[in-house]
């Protein structure tokens, strides 16, 4: 009402694209065409094999580069965009989840993966995974959990054991650890599996399973720090002497109580598919009262539903 | 104190009725009473009348209960303000008496529910004292168990009666707004409406009529700052936001909850601040600009995400809808103490662009600039509003809505080869390319907080990181070289230069037109682009003697606020200093005319 002279550009437009190109026949990617950056991991590291199945994963199932959108928070694991040659993002330490679900909540047409560690995941991003697996967003996060803090150099992180010696607990950790199955069923998710570095098949059995889930997935993926926690995972692989034991044939994965017991089971406990239901994820809630709330506007144009509101405040 | 300009002898006769041309009405009770439902039907009506409109409200910062006013100031020329004292009382308990009594002009009309106020004599001289038993009469009017239900519409019949108010007009607005309910909802409206107006309470002594409106404006809009922020977003094109509660910011999402899945979107309240920051991001990242917004500790929480952003260069609009601080502060009033904040929070170098609004209209059009500022330099844009405008009511001419309305849906037809950081781009602003979008060269971009290279991939080269820092310092100082310098209230040559922003602009002016009428040399300038700051400033500020910054914020350890800081910083002027104020309650016209008066008698002279 006072300003005269509104300073306003009308159809303000994106600064300019790069000129379309025509789209060229295309055949299903390679490995080669898919890496990226060489990984900044440690020689032995077991997110070596998560990359490597990721890759094959996309190989697979044929998935196009710009159909796959990886992201990632901070920590070892969480450089893992970098070394994918596709879209992706490297968010800030924790806030993965909630950014993919941006991603995922308003581009329905690409896949979204979500790569972190147990310190991203679990300490600082803690709040954030309960409430996306309890909103059911549809996107796969795989939890690459190796015990300890490994970017910073061997601190305690949320899933080390109790008696772990870290730089922060010389002492040993006295700290009761987060045990990432049973966050997430408590949390409602429902697709929750866990598999392991040293078991490649597994990994992309568990992959494969979780992006044909439709809504949130989660997959704990024990992945050995060979620098600050070497042989921790000794005990779930047969060639270093232990038991790889999948989850029991019987198992109900719709039985949450019954995850729930498999998932207290001692280490090494079990690999496998915990828990799977059927549920609405938010995308499809959304859609759903997106279309109920335009089915009643009868196909207005944008500015005719605005100026239906504005009609109503004069 | 000022003399109202209902003004009349006592013993005027009944049927007299003068002619005004405006007036304000201060209604004062509890939160529960529907006081701010009065004050929305007169300034609907004004603004259906081509008058002018601005109301003033405090809420208390209580879950239910407390004292509350609503202030609103009608004319039929210009209004600048929602006024510093009232014409008009309206009263409903001891408290709201009490408590503003002397907030009402020499010769003003006090009208006071005679069921809850015993007015006090000595407050009686000078002020004309209308007592009506507005509950009782409610009561018996709407009829058995209504409770104090009802008096609120009843005494809006009192004031329709009082100021010759369009009856037919008001009485389609009680229709429109309780229409959709259980119809006794709607009768009893219209029944209380009718006995306040056909109420005629003693010794009013006249009818007060407002002259016709100058204006003949198209047809007016009537809102307050957080719905036009709210609309102008979804006339932006935004189809995607993410938000957490917070006040006074909540009425925004709310809005933007509700309305965004009828254009096809979706706005999502998250489980914390950092996480709707994070998601609207990764909205933005996705394609289409996202929006995001919140209050005090709110902003404070998004700063790291927000950093990630400029660093990235993924555009984003931010909301911050400004409430006292620090901390907590005071929830539900004003203060412009976040600026520092806008233009400066998060860590390291982290360039962003910072817009105020200076009133409701300008917070439609506002939102829409900041969403293509946003999109233009892949960029942060706050939008700094504050509690004031937010709540305020005013009228506006409604937006040409066909020709504004934006589609922003990304272009995802494939492209040869992209380079998201390319460093030889003019101006640092390269182009945006998003997910969805074919690439044939076979090289994609990485979107990351990491320093990085010209692809997005991560680099600690001293010389690149200095580059990187340069180019996206350069995106804004190309936006500063298109940004006109802003015009100048009154001479552009005298005494004082009164600068603000935000929601001063009205009282600020109001100001300037009484200090010019007595003869005083005051101008004002009020800056809108923030950050970065317009062209030209320097050229104006050469013009005056003395300049002080007119802001809601603390005078700071030396002597001037958080905008005359930046001013001070940019031009080296030590002329620039502060008229501050921290009561978290808007500025009164007097106050600044005092405090702009002092600064004159106490300033320097022209060298």
């Amino acid at each position: 009402m006072i300003s005269p002279t509104v300073t306003f550009a009308p159809n303000g437009r994106d600064n300019e694209r790069p000129a379309s190109a025509p789209a060229l026949e295309r055949r299903p990617l390679t490995r080669k065409e898919i890496a990226s950056d060489h990984p900044t991991w440690c020689p032995g590291c077991g997110d070596f094999s998560v990359l490597a199945l990721y890759f094959k994963l996309i190989e697979k199932r044929k998935l196009w580069q710009e159909k796959i959108t990886t992201i990632s928070g901070i920590g070892c694991s969480s450089r893992f965009p970098y070394f994918v040659q596709a879209y992706g993002a490297h968010y800030i330490h924790g806030r993965s989840l909630p950014f993919a679900s941006g991603v995922s909540l308003s581009r329905p047409d690409l896949h979204v993966f979500v790569f972190g560690g147990d310190g991203d995941l679990f300490s600082i991003g803690g709040n954030h995974f309960t409430h996306t697996a309890r909103k059911n967003i549809k996107l796969t996060c795989v939890a690459m959990d190796n015990w300890v803090y490994g970017l910073t150099k061997k601190q305690t992180s949320p899933t080390s054991p109790l008696g772990f010696k870290s730089k922060t607990d010389v002492w040993g950790a006295i700290d009761q650890p987060v045990n990432p199955v049973k966050q997430a069923l408590a949390a409602g998710a429902t697709f929750v599996a866990r598999t392991t570095h040293s078991n490649p098949n597994h990994i992309l059995q568990m992959m494969e399973a979780a992006m044909d889930h439709d809504g949130f997935s989660f997959i704990e993926c024990l992945s050995e720090c060979v620098e600050f926690n070497e042989g921790a995972f000794d005990p779930s692989n047969p060639r270093k002497g232990g038991a790889f034991n999948p989850v029991p044939a019987g198992h109900d994965v719709s039985d949450e109580a019954a995850a729930y017991k498999l998932a207290d089971a001692p280490f090494p406990g079990y690999f496998g598919l915990f828990h799977q239901v059927s549920q609405p994820s938010k995308n499809a809630k959304e859609a759903g009262l997106s279309a109920a709330a335009r089915e009643k506007l009868e196909g207005l144009e944008d500015w005719e539903i605005l100026r239906k509101t504005f009609a109503g405040m004069r | 104190m000022s003399d109202s300009v209902l003004s009349v002898q006592p013993s005027a006769a009944k049927a007299e009725v003068l002619r005004i041309s405006e007036v304000v009405i201060r209604i004062a009770g509890d939160s529960q009473d529907g006081i701010q439902a009065i004050g929305g039907f007169l300034a609907r009506l004004a603004g259906r009348s081509e008058q002018e409109v601005m109301t003033f409200m405090t809420i208390p910062s209580t879950i239910s209960g407390g004292p509350s006013i609503f202030q609103v100031r009608i004319g039929s020329g210009e209004v600048l303000s929602a006024g510093d004292e009232a014409d008009v009382l309206l009263a409903f308990y001891q408290h709201s008496y009490e408590g503003h009594i002397h907030s009402v002009k020499r010769d003003g009309i006090v009208i006071y529910d005679s069921d809850h106020v015993e007015p006090k004599p000595e407050w009686q001289e000078g002020r004309r004292h209308v007592g009506v038993p507005i509950s009782t009469l409610a009561i018996e009017a709407i009829g058995g168990t209504a409770k104090d239900k009802g008096k609120n519409i009843f005494a809006l019949g009192l004031l329709a009666r009082m100021f010759d108010l369009n009856v037919s007009r008001l009485e389609a607005l009680i229709s429109e707004r309780f229409g959709g309910k259980d119809p006794s909802v709607l009768r009893n409206a219209q029944v209380a409406f009718q006995a306040g107006y056909n109420h005629s309470p003693e010794g009013l002594g006249a009818a007060f009529r407002f002259v016709e409106s100058q204006r003949r404006t198209a047809q007016q809009v009537v809102m307050n700052g957080n719905e036009a922020l709210a609309y102008g977003v979804l006339a932006a094109g935004v189809r995607f936001g993410a938000a957490y509660p917070i006040t006074p910011w909540s009425d925004v999402m709310e809005i933007l909850r509700r309305e965004m899945p009828k254009y096809g979107g979706m706005f999502v309240q998250c489980e914390d601040e950092i996480a709707a920051i994070s998601m609207a991001i990764g909205g933005s990242f996705a394609g289409r600009v996202a929006v995001t917004g919140s209050s005090g500790p709110g902003i404070s929480l998004k700063m790291e995400s927000l950093g990630w952003a400029v660093m990235a260069e993924v555009p984003l609009v931010v909301i911050n809808v400004q409430r006292g601080g620090p901390s907590t502060g005071l929830p539900t009033q004003v203060e412009q103490s976040d600026l520092n904040l806008a233009c400066y929070g998060s860590h390291g170098d982290a360039p962003r662009v910072v817009l105020a609004p200076a009133n409701v209209e300008e917070c439609f059009y506002t939102a829409i600039e900041a969403v293509n500022l946003a999109r233009q330099y892949n960029v942060p844009v706050f939008v700094l509003s504050d509690q004031a405008i937010a709540t305020r009511i005013e009228a506006f001419p409604e937006p040409p809505l066909e020709k504004i309305c934006q589609d922003i849906t990304p272009d995802l037809s494939p492209v040869a080869d992209y380079k998201p950081y390319d460093l030889s781009s003019p101006n640092g602003v390269t182009p945006r390319v998003v997910p969805g979008t074919r690439i044939l060269s076979g090289r994609y971009p990485i979107a990351g907080g990491l320093e990085h290279d010209e692809l997005g991939h991560p680099s600690a080269s001293p010389k690149l990181h200095q580059e990187m820092t340069a180019k996206r310092r350069k995106k804004l100082q190309a936006l500063a070289a298109t940004l006109p310098a802003p015009k100048v209230y009154g001479p552009p040559e005298g005494n004082l230069l009164l600068v603000g922003w935000g929601s001063t602009q009205g009282p600020i002016r109001e100001a300037v037109d009484r200090a010019r009428a007595a003869g005083d040399s005051i101008s004002a300038l009020h800056i809108k682009y923030l950050n970065p700051l317009p062209q030209g400033l320097e050229n104006i500020f050469s013009g005056f003697n003395l300049i002080r910054v007119v802001e809601m914020n603390d005078e700071g350890l030396y002597g001037y606020g958080q905008l005359a800081g930046l001013l001070r910083a940019r031009y080296c002027d030590p002329k620039i200093r502060g008229i501050n104020k921290t009561d978290g309650l808007t500025w009164k016209v007097r106050e600044i005319l005092e405090r702009a008066t002092a600064e004159m008698a106490a300033g320097l002279t022209k060298v």
